[in-house]
């Protein structure tokens, strides 16, 4: 679950971290008036959106004036912000961050993820700040330093003074940097971080260190231990369909093919997208209905999928292991009638009764296409989907 | 022979009288295997389908003299069970509980590496070897005793795997879902190693999908270490990048953890891959030369 930059900074703050002065406004009047508020002849006005390559895209700007901060505001709330990182539409702008502006030197970088090759926590560190670090590390990989943190001892001061050393620092920076470093451990053990970067930490020009960005996302599996930070998350940075699939426990990501895909089981529901692929057709998401099937859980897995325009046909896989077939496909049928679904649906189910569940299907008269096996499901679904774009 | 579990594994369940422990162990029962009791705070000393209750794992241990044992807790109590059977003195830890913070993992991972634990999963089906021993939530009627060891990632994945070898007449040694979590408690090396070792298992599937590389890590295992014959299959070739699909481990982060990168790796390991789920005996019966 990914925070907000604003919120990254107000969890910085907390923990004593560096960051600048800012407020964070939701209407253009609130922009200027910020810029008072703060004080001095220069602002950074930032968009915020759940997405990096925001300063290339114009959603981060200096202004000098309150009025280009009013300006700022009234162009980007309530628009679409897209960045190399967001997809065609972009992401929601409903809040800006305008802060002092710093003066900066030098711009370095600091992240921290768990690894899960060594399965220890690791900060990463380079001198190349403010650049797309996932470049840098795969084109110049001699530029990043890395820190691993000790499970029993954790974050030590010494690795900070090492850190320190290997970007360069000099003299109070070094205890700066030390306090950063130990610091940004604590928080990230503390709130259960998946993912945490300061792209860039700037050295001022007074010589400080400060944290000039807070990306910060959180293990979503410990969000019961935070109730605050799941409170605080801003919905409205994802597709509307994942929201309403989380309200029904189901795993729904939207992709942008025209077969809609209905499987039990995360593994499988991705060979189901790549068996559509390796037939020709292109998935439009991918679903888990988990391990309980049940009639109303796969009623509302239909009304996401078909509130995508794009689908052209559904193609429903089902491994009914410990659940039977059977029931399945009553829940299927009932779902199917319910929702009143007009494109095909192909099914295939395998496993406990899969037999009398297909003879269930088959008898239904609804357009029900039963397959026979997984390659049998793909090739039916795609060329449902064909024939439906050909009409 | 087998891995990791067989007709002698004593079983404890954790959990165990909740809705899940009760129906698991009901089956698990009903494949023949050798539930000894389990664990549920506060209801000590009672009885459940027949075997006792205890209220720590201490005790149950030392009364059944139990060497392995099942999970079926809520999330936030994953860590405290793993860690309470790991001190209690069982062998085998397997955990099928769903959603353990990742934090949470990295601590017990450690503790069980140092206390010399083998712990399976969390958010896994289990371990079975057919017509012997099922621990977890396997469907048992699809199993057949037979020549194939079996690892994954993913649990219905597991199952299409299953299927195909029993349909075949293969059948299965040993079947293990290592879950689809980070931070797993076994990796596709550890499992590689035991079935590279035991007499039963002839051929390997592997059954890997984006995120991490512990695919890659198996590759270079399987190139320096493994003979017997490996097919295996990679889920998740059309997943987008930066998208979590279910599973919590299955994620393409940084350009890396794609689905190409691994295929190539195991290619390269002289690993048979296929593309298409459906393939897998098929491709089994090339790689070893068996007739279906």
């Amino acid at each position: 679950m990914n925070l907000h930059e604003y919120q990254g900074k107000q969890l910085f703050a907390e923990y004593g971290l560096p960051v600048s002065r800012g407020h964070v406004v939701e209407t253009p009047k609130e922009a200027a008036e910020a810029c008072d508020k703060l004080g001095g002849h220069r602002w950074v006005v930032k968009a915020q959106v759940h997405a990096g390559g925001r300063g290339k895209a114009g959603g981060v700007k200096v202004v000098t004036s309150k009025e280009d901060a009013r300006e700022f505001a009234l162009h980007w709330l309530d628009q679409r912000l897209v960045t190399y990182q967001t997809d065609s539409r972009g992401q929601p702008v409903s809040k800006i961050l305008v802060e002092d502006c710093i003066e900066v030197e030098r711009e370095l970088y600091l992240g921290a993820i768990v690894d899960r090759s060594s399965r220890r926590i690791v900060f990463m560190a380079s001198t190349e700040g403010g650049m797309d670090i996932e470049k840098v590390a795969r084109d110049t990989p001699h530029l990043i330093f890395k820190l691993t943190l000790d499970p029993l001892v954790g974050a030590q001061p010494f690795q900070g003074r090492q850190l320190a050393g290997w970007l360069g620092l000099k003299g109070a920076q070094i205890e700066q940097c030390v306090h950063i470093f130990t610091t940004l451990a604590r928080l990230f053990i503390e709130n259960d971080v998946a993912l945490l970067e300061v792209n860039p930490l700037v050295i001022t020009k007074a010589g400080n260190l400060h944290c000039m960005d807070a990306k910060v996302s959180i293990d979503s599996n410990a969000l019961y231990r935070h109730p605050h930070l799941r409170e605080i998350h801003d919905s409205s940075q994802r597709d509307p369909r994942e929201n309403h699939a989380e309200k029904w426990e189901l795993n729904y990501v939207a992709l942008t093919g025209d077969i809609g895909c209905m499987v039990n089981g995360a593994g499988l529901a991705m060979a189901t997208m790549d068996m559509v692929n390796l037939h020709g057709g292109r998935p439009a998401n991918f679903l888990d209905v988990g391990g309980g099937a049940t009639q109303e859980r796969v009623s509302e897995a239909f009304k996401i999928i078909l509130s995508d325009a794009q689908v052209k046909a559904v193609l429903v896989n089902i491994f009914g292991g410990i659940v039977r077939c059977d029931m399945i496909a009553e829940g299927i049928i009932h779902a199917v009638q319910d929702v009143g679904v007009k494109v095909p649906v192909v099914v295939r189910l395998e496993g406990n009764n899969a037999d009398k569940g297909a003879a269930f299907l088959a008898e239904s008269g609804l357009n029900i296409i039963p397959a026979l096996d997984l390659q049998d499901a793909a090739a039916r679904v795609v060329s449902a989907a064909m024939e439906a774009k050909a009409l | 022979m087998s891995i990791l579990i067989d007709k002698n594994t004593r079983v404890l369940c954790q959990g165990f009288t909740g809705s899940q422990g009760t129906f698991h162990s009901q089956q698990a029962i009903a494949y023949g295997t050798q539930m000894v009791g389990g664990v549920t705070p506060g209801k000590g000393g009672a009885q459940h389908l027949g075997l006792p209750v205890f209220d720590t794992m201490h005790e149950a241990v030392q009364a059944t003299g139990a060497d392995a044992s099942v999970i079926y807790v809520p999330a936030p109590f994953g860590k405290d069970s793993i860690l309470e059977a790991a001190f209690a003195g069982v062998k085998l830890i397997v955990c099928i509980t769903e959603g353990i913070p990742t934090l949470d993992m990295l601590e017990v991972k450690v503790k069980c590496d140092e206390l010399g634990v083998r712990l399976i999963g969390p958010n896994c089906p289990g371990v079975i070897t057919p017509g012997a021993c099922k621990i977890g939530i396997q469907p048992g009627h699809i199993h057949l005793p037979g020549k194939v060891g079996i690892v994954s990632r993913s649990g219905t994945l597991t199952y299409e795997a299953v299927k195909q070898t029993t349909d075949a007449g293969f059948g299965q040694s040993t079947c293990v879902g290592i879950g689809g979590d980070p931070i797993p408690g076994s990796s596709f090396v550890d499992m590689l190693r035991l079935f590279q070792a035991d007499p039963q298992t002839e051929a390997i599937v592997m059954i890997g999908e984006i995120g991490g590389s512990a695919e890659e890590e198996a590759a270079a295992y399987i190139k320096a270490e493994v003979t017997k014959p490996v097919v295996a299959y990679i889920a998740g070739v059309t997943a987008p990048p930066g998208k979590r699909m279910g599973h919590a481990g299955a994620i393409i982060a940084g350009g890396h953890g794609t689905a190409e990168e691994k295929f190539a790796a195991l290619q390269d390991a002289g690993v048979t891959t296929v593309r298409s789920l459906a393939e897998i005996s098929q491709a089994l019966a090339t790689a070893t030369g068996w007739t279906r």
